[in-house]
């Protein structure tokens, strides 16, 4: 079993881009094991991009992006499809299977690679459902039938079907509504102390970052230009960071704090 | 080693029974661990106690934490006391939470019973035929309205967006619209020869070929083209736009749907689809010409020059008064369609079929109420 603390992506002199136009620009990046790490920037700078790079959906210009240890260009299809089955993806729109019910979308990766006994795939699927909050008997309804918040909760289900190492999410608690966007960061870090997950969250949610995560990371012109625990975050002097954490928005949520 | 690792041993020890589990309780080994858990359960007798002993157990996720779960709650449910001892610590929480899950047991599919589900299946579809039906009239009486206030103000009348639609459907359907013609002409008038020459009556394939190209053929290849070409996209283009809720949005801003996207759609398709049946005629004409030459060694002068007395006016006329109610039927099922499409990938789907199956049907339905039509006014 690995440590906590050792690196469990790593990400260097990452150039992306598209046309004549570098989107991230010789980009480092470490995530420990274990963590939660919430990654910020501005809308349009990228994040989404890096997250589709490291997932392979993107292809990069350079540079090298190591999972698990492994650099995923010198792997073989073999070796990359058992790292894929070890992350899970939360995708921002949930994308779901819609033709598939919500249960069927949960055993979707354990049909396909475990062999298990259907008994064994319902009642997993209904734990699954249940760890991350929903009722068993969502389990029978197509995606097209639930709430935004369901439809984020069971693609978080069916991330988490394969009990993953590392799960990506892509603005998990955005069109939340703020309980359930809270619930749902008390979710993650419940989850990540049980299954001892690494999450790799793409954010926007202040109080998201103020309550889960253990450090953030902040993209900037195609660069990660801070790395830290909130604390150093809301310390830095940098002006983007200091616009992002102490801007208008902010400062209510931390005014309300101090009262 | 070729034996299969056990995972699961027990033990009677006086009136308790250890279990002691051992390895990876993980999810890739779960087909080789559930026969095991299930085997214990099945011959279970009747202790007082019952120990876990999970010490031997290397790595444990969700899945391994649900069957020891499983064992758990088989002999809780008689009344024996049951514990897990010797477990990872840093394991406990996974299987707190697991235990917590699942406590209900979600209600069981309703059973399927094949004789009352097909007789609900041919009901329901039977039904839905009636309300296809409705709906196809209620969108007619929905487009005329619409064509009727576009009448009314000339000035709302979308023009850029008729010239857009009639590039895509019309222009664009052209090369291939041709070069199916063409090859339908050509067959036609090699069939024709090599079966009226036995009678002598070659001569005739150019009357053959002339009437049906100009009068049936033509005008009913187009309109199944033009139904698989572009009735399945207009589908497939509103039932996409209904999902994302762009319709709804055109709705809330105080637009009508049906005039902004389905009026100039359906106008560009009533324009495109006779001027598409003219080209295709020709096409058809042409290839039946040189198939008549090469192969039946007709002059061209000759086969204009028969052509002339074998077809008259009407005959063209007929042909290209259907294309236009071809167009407008194949228009009115495809936009229906799309407006029904429901949120799931397979609704675009079925709806995207549907739209194809039903104007193609409907278009050889209509060219047979045609055919007896003009048969009945002698034309």
């Amino acid at each position: 079993m690995a440590r906590n603390g050792e690196d469990i992506i790593r990400v260097r002199n990452l150039r992306v881009g598209f046309g004549d136009h570098d989107v991230l620009k010789n980009l480092d990046l470490d995530v420990k094991r274990g963590e939660i790490l919430g990654f910020v920037g501005a809308s349009g700078g990228g994040k989404s991009v890096l997250t589709r790079t490291i997932l392979g959906l993107l292809p990069k210009r350079g540079g090298t992006i190591e999972v698990f240890g492994k650099d995923l260009d010198s792997l073989g299809e073999e070796e990359r499809q058992a790292i894929e089955r070890r992350w899970g993806v939360l995708f921002q729109g949930g994308a779901l299977f819609s033709s598939l019910t919500v249960r069927q979308n949960i055993q979707f990766p354990l049909r396909e690679n475990l062999h298990m006994s259907q008994r064994l795939m319902d009642e997993i699927a209904f734990a699954k459902l249940e760890m991350v909050g929903l009722k068993a008997d969502v389990g029978e309804k197509l995606p097209s039938e639930l709430s935004g918040g369901m439809v984020k909760r069971a693609a978080l289900a069916r991330s988490l079907a394969l009990d993953p190492e590392i799960v990506f999410l892509d603005e998990p608690t955005s069109g939340l509504d703020p309980i359930s966007a809270g619930d749902f960061d008390d979710l993650i870090k419940a989850l990540q102390e049980t299954l001892g997950l690494t999450v790799f969250m793409v954010t926007h949610d202040l109080d998201s970052l103020h309550t889960v995560c253990d450090r953030i990371a902040a993209l900037s012109d195609g660069k990660v230009i801070a790395v830290g625990t909130i604390d150093s975050m809301l310390e830095s002097k940098d002006p983007w960071l200091q616009a992002y954490f102490h801007g208008k928005r902010a400062s209510v949520r931390m005014n309300g704090k101090k009262r | 080693m070729g034996v299969e690792p056990v995972y699961l041993q027990s033990q009677l020890d006086g009136r308790k029974l250890v279990l002691s589990a051992r390895g990876d309780w993980v999810s890739a080994r779960a087909n080789e661990i559930e026969p095991q858990v299930d085997s214990v359960l099945r011959k279970r007798s009747k202790v007082e106690k019952v120990e876990i002993d999970a010490s031997n157990v290397e790595r444990i996720d969700t899945i391994g934490a649900w069957l020891i779960e499983r064992l758990k709650r088989n002999w809780e449910k008689s009344g024996t006391k049951i514990s897990v001892t010797g477990l990872d610590p840093r394991y406990k929480v996974l299987l707190d939470e697991v235990a917590a899950s699942n406590r209900e047991a979600p209600a069981p599919p309703m059973a399927e019973n094949p004789i009352s589900d097909t007789l609900a299946h041919i009901g329901m579809s039977a039904a839905e035929s009636w309300t296809d039906l409705k709906a196809l009239v209620q969108f007619l009486g929905h487009v005329v309205i619409a064509l009727g206030r576009v009448a009314a103000h000339p000035s709302t009348f979308r023009f850029t967006s008729v010239v857009n639609q009639l590039d895509r459907v019309g222009f664009r359907a052209v090369p291939i619209i041709m070069l199916i013609m063409f090859l339908i002409g050509a067959i036609l008038a090699q069939q024709g020869i090599f079966h009226f020459r036995r009678f002598g009556a070659e001569t005739y394939v150019v009357d053959m070929v002339g009437i049906l190209v100009l009068r049936e053929v033509g005008v009913l290849i187009v309109s199944i083209m033009i139904a698989g070409r572009s009735g399945s996209a207009y589908t497939a283009e509103l039932g996409s736009m209904k999902m994302r809720e762009e319709i709804d949005a055109l709705r809330v801003m105080g637009f009508d749907p049906v005039e902004v996207l389905i009026v100039p759609r359906l106008i560009a398709l009533v324009i495109a689809l006779p001027l598409l049946a003219f080209i295709g005629s020709m096409a058809g004409l042409l290839g039946g010409g040189i198939v008549t030459w090469l192969y039946g060694h007709m002059p061209p002068e000759v086969f204009i020059e028969r052509l002339r007395d074998a077809i008259s006016r009407t005959t063209f006329e007929v042909g290209m008064i259907k294309a236009p109610f071809m167009a407008f039927v194949i228009g009115l099922i495809a936009c229906v369609e799309g407006l029904r499409v429901e949120g799931s990938a397979e609704s675009l789907g079925e709806h995207t079929t549907a739209s194809v199956v039903k104007s193609i049907f409907l278009v050889i339905v209509l060219d047979g109420l045609f055919a007896i039509f003009f048969a009945g006014i002698d034309m």
